[in-house]
């Protein structure tokens, strides 16, 4: 197997990996560099608890080589989290929003995308953005309402 | 293991006292508000809606489940050679090609684990003896350096079959010609209340009889008798199975597993490693967070495979993580069963007789699927007064992968049927469904189908708020000309399916600062276990939930719960905290008597002090003492750490009854029960049915944090919804599962829920729960099916007696009736 060096900034630090030609991003982010919230749940693209942010743009890191990313800032839940956390981390705890937690970071990510994008996102838009991320416990109403209260509309 | 026994002892028969059922325990009105001064004895956090205690460890990432753990370049990982066969017997293994793949440290097969193993019957096999009975099992494994070198290396694993014919269909499987899934059945060990058929596929087969069905149906002015038919479906956690098996040099077996059983993971692995020396000292298991169990991640499914691995690769730690094709084959699945209901009734709606016989699609291996037929087969009258009752539950052998637990533990299943047919039942006496459901529902000290009686339910408030809220006998036109409106509500009960001696423990201890650990093996699914026993403790000890850890269990350090499934640990491991925190302030109380003189029958705890009416003002803040002790006037110190011990069983318990009619024993702890209602819009030309709105009921008896029972409502009510409108196991003629991930087998995305939800909370006390609650977990997805069935019915005129009601069903419906 090709094996090559990349550089990845991952969450404001750059780092610099070997990794296969068929190393998928998500397999070198929690196998190599020791980023755990991004989980493995389908490898295939399907349930999106893998999502990271690429350049800001999420992405299902299963789905993406690593070698692709090479040069490119990778933001995983890890990152928003230090000092404290951001308005919408705060709104998920405040809410209650999540059961077992483990499609938290991917839901996480996307919705950030989505603030970023639209502050002021509709419900129909918050359920479009996070329809790719699978939740199973929560029926997906205390994920809405957390976004909608980060994004300052009464949940 | 503890629950393959009998506790050998019949329980006194339930006297008219119902619902107290002879247990000490434990409304804490006395125990907690002791000494309190009058108006303070309101609680403070229990009945609260409480941050969760897990919730920023979650939403920041630093959760860790069993694939997060590092385990250092001392890794091995393993990987699967399965069979590709529902039926046939193994002729030849050859691993030699697979051991000379660099990178391999070795290849294990069933001559390795001549072991088997089973919670309730010990039918399953480590890996496959001379014989795989279901597409997917487990034949070999590869043990190598690296994740890929292993799954490369198992293809190379050249296995020769003898074909079977394959039995993929539980009617089939009962007929008199029909091969034998197990030959052995006879030889398997089982729990006395099992009755299996030997020579049969029949595994198992609960009869309950209660009164005169014969008479009973002489004495109906109709009968309605119908078929209902429930395919598999899976639990799809987002998280898969995992498990991280180390056997030490010292001859410690420590396995990480993402489970919902830790302790009976223990007892199931070192039962069945005990030929290779271990002993339950020498086998640890530590269950971090996990993410979702629904029932999949209960009892011991592949995780027996991570610890028996581990025993051949003595000093490396070896992984075994599970692909979501493997997730969706070799967990367990929620049993198909095909249900024959036959109802009774007078012209009055007054039920005279039910026959419900439930035959069971369950698998393979039916070591726990067995105790799900069970539980249908004690309960299969549904929450109503049923004199005269005949349930059959015929737990049926197949060549499908294992049946088991899941959210409703055969209540989900058996309710499609017996809730479409009493909405029918109610149609056919042109009676009002909701009156005819509010006439028979059971009642407080109701003799249940095996003779003991009803506990406490609020199940009529139930059934007045639902139809309150969706505003049953307004009738709903929609605006869309090609739209019709449906209505419909049904009720459910459940009870927890526990072996008569499943207990719960707890212990819990102070820190300097007065902040609290509390230990527990409750498991953290995600429902908020530790945020409601953090709650309880609060309660009694005045120590505010922010300042009380609780974590994941660790066999090693945290004392004994029997598994966290049936929706009973708010029950049962909150009476354990509940009974540690008495403990503890019982501790309290004696020190500071002894050591300050004060009536310990006069002090009561507040915001993290004691304090005593007797002495205005005066506060002794527990963090001056429950570490470092009471300094006297010698200047000498009493005291020390202040830690509390709890232990709950339900004692008044019993599974022993006769085998022929079920009575006699007293099998469940006491039921939930509720109601739901549901608002559908049905589209006439595609079949498609959209959720208007929803509503659900249920009598907790007393919510500890009702935000977090609230948002079982919600997510169960999804899961069920989809249970009834899309989600389906598909399986082709050779018994292989056709769409083994979340592109073919379609979960709920957040653009798939109802246009509204609405929790209700019932509180109708438990007279043994803390502070009266009971569980909730399951509940909330029991009513969907119906629901939508009944709804659906209602809306465009076509019933569907097969889940699930899709789309494409009732366009077909549709376009038939038309």
């Amino acid at each position: 197997m090709r094996k090559a060096s990349i550089s990845l900034k991952v969450n404001g630090t750059s780092r610099r990996v070997e990794v296969a030609a068929n190393d998928t991003l998500l397999e070198v982010l929690r196998d190599k560099l020791g980023v755990k919230s991004a989980k493995v749940g389908c490898d295939r693209g399907d349930c999106g608890t893998c999502t990271v942010l690429l350049d800001g743009r999420s992405v299902r890191s299963c789905l993406v080589l690593a070698m692709e990313a090479d040069g490119c800032e990778v933001s995983t839940l890890e990152g928003l989290s230090k000092g404290g956390g951001t308005a919408l981390q705060k709104a998920f705890v405040k809410h209650n929003s999540f059961q077992c937690g483990f499609c938290a970071p991917g839901v996480i990510l996307s919705a950030t995308e989505l603030l970023r994008k639209n502050p002021k996102p509709s419900r129909h838009e918050i359920q479009e953005a996070i329809a790719g991320n699978l939740c199973r416990c929560t029926g997906y109403t205390p994920i809405i309402e957390a976004i909608e209260d980060a994004a300052g509309r009464k949940a | 293991m503890k629950t393959l026994k009998s506790n050998g002892r019949k329980t006194a028969r339930q006297g008219p006292s119902v619902g107290q059922q002879g247990l000490n325990l434990t409304w804490p009105e006395d125990a907690s508000t002791a000494g309190r001064p009058r108006d303070e004895r309101s609680l403070r956090s229990v009945g609260r809606s409480a941050q969760r205690v897990d919730g920023w460890e979650k939403v920041a990432g630093a959760a860790q489940f069993v694939d997060d753990i590092e385990f250092g370049p001392g890794l091995l990982y393993a990987a699967l050679v399965e069979s590709p066969h529902a039926h046939a017997l193994i002729k030849r293994i050859d691993t030699k090609a697979a051991e000379s793949v660099s990178g391999v440290v070795k290849v294990l097969t069933g001559k390795d684990f001549p072991f088997t193993f089973g919670l309730y019957m010990k039918d399953r096999f480590v890996f496959a003896q001379d014989r795989v009975r279901f597409v997917g099992e487990q034949v070999a494994a590869v043990v190598a350096w690296d994740a890929k070198t292993a799954l490369r290396a198992a293809r190379l694993v050249k296995v020769e079959y003898e074909e079977l014919p394959a039995i993929l269909d539980p009617m089939a499987a009962l007929a008199k010609d029909s091969g034998l899934v197990h030959p052995d059945l006879k030889n398997y060990p089982h729990v006395p209340w099992f009755f299996p058929k030997p020579d049969t596929n029949i595994a198992h087969w609960r009869k309950t009889r209660k009164g005169d069905a014969a008479k009973g149906f002489k004495e109906a002015d109709v009968i309605l008798e119908d078929t209902y038919i429930v395919p598999r479906y899976a639990h799809c956690a987002i998280e898969v199975h995992g498990a991280v098996g180390l056997y030490d040099n010292s001859g410690r077996l420590t396995v990480w597993t993402a489970s919902q059983s830790p302790f009976t993971q223990r007892n199931v692995f070192a039962e069945t490693l005990a030929p290779l020396g271990l002993t339950h000292k020498d086998v640890r298991v530590v269950t971090p967070y996990i993410g979702g169990g629904f029932g999949g991640k209960a009892g011991v499914s592949m995780e027996i495979l991570g610890a028996a691995i581990a025993t051949k690769v003595q000093g490396h730690p070896v992984k075994l993580l599970w692909s979501r094709a493997q997730e969706f084959v070799n967990t367990y699945q929620r049993q198909g069963v095909v249900a024959q209901v036959k109802l009774g009734c007078r012209k009055d709606g007054t039920i005279t007789a039910l026959e419900h016989k439930l035959y069971w699609d369950a698998g393979a291996y039916v070591e726990y699927g067995a105790n799900v037929v069970n539980a249908g087969g004690l309960s299969a009258s549904g929450p109503y007064r049923v004199d005269n009752l005949h349930i059959d539950s015929v737990c049926v052998y197949t060549n499908l992968p294992p049946g088991g637990p899941y959210r409703g533990f055969g209540y989900s299943e058996f309710m499609f049927g017996l809730e479409s047919h009493v909405t029918r039942m109610a149609h056919k006496l042109k009676m009002d469904p909701v009156e005819f459901r509010r006439k028979n529902a059971i009642k407080e000290g109701d003799i249940l189908p095996y003779g003991a009686r009803m506990n406490p339910t609020g199940i009529q408030e139930a059934i007045d708020k639902v139809a309150s809220e969706v505003e049953w006998g307004k009738a709903v036109a929609s605006k869309d000309p090609r739209k019709a409106v449906g209505k419909s509500v049904v009720l459910f009960w459940k009870s927890p399916a526990m072996p008569p001696n499943a207990s719960s423990s707890a212990f819990l201890k102070f820190n300097e600062d007065a902040s609290l650990n509390i230990l527990v093996s409750g498991m953290e699914l995600g429902q908020g276990l530790l945020t409601a026993m953090a709650q309880v403790a609060s309660e009694i000890l005045s120590v505010p939930v922010s300042r009380i850890r609780v974590e994941t269990p660790d066999t090693d350090r945290n004392p004994y719960e029997w598994q966290t499934v049936g929706s009973h640990v708010t029950w049962g491991c909150g009476n354990a905290v509940l009974k540690a925190a008495v403990d503890a302030r019982e501790q309290i109380f004696d020190l500071v008597e002894r050591s300050l003189h004060l009536d310990r029958s006069s002090l009561y705890l507040e915001d993290s002090a004691v304090k005593s009416p007797n002495k205005p003002g005066w506060s002794l803040p527990l963090k001056s003492f429950v570490i470092a002790g009471i300094q006297v006037e010698d200047h000498t110190f009493k005291g020390g750490p202040i830690m509390g011990r709890g232990v709950f069983m339900p004692e008044f318990s019993s599974a022993i009854s006769d085998p022929e009619t079920g009575q006699g024993g007293h099998p469940n702890v006491h039921y939930t029960t509720g109601a739901a209602g549901v608002v559908v819009e049905v589209d006439k030309e595609t079949g498609k049915v959209r959720i208007l709105k929803a509503a659900l009921a249920v009598d907790v008896g007393k919510a500890i944090n009702p935000g977090l029972v609230e948002h079982q409502v919600v997510g169960g009510l999804l899961q069920g919804f989809a249970t009834a409108l899309y989600e389906d196991m598909r399986f082709d003629a050779k018994g292989r599962i056709l769409n083994p991930n979340f592109s073919d087998y379609k979960i709920p995305t957040a653009l798939d829920i109802p246009d509204k939800t609405v929790p209700i909370i019932v509180e109708t006390a438990q007279p043994d729960g803390p502070f009266g609650a009971r569980g909730v977990g399951e509940h909330t997805m029991i009513p969907a099916a119906p629901l939508i069935a009944n709804a659906v019915e209602d809306a465009v005129g076509c019933r569907i007696k097969s889940m699930p009601v899709t789309a494409e069903k009732i366009a077909l419906a549709l376009k038939k009736g038309a």
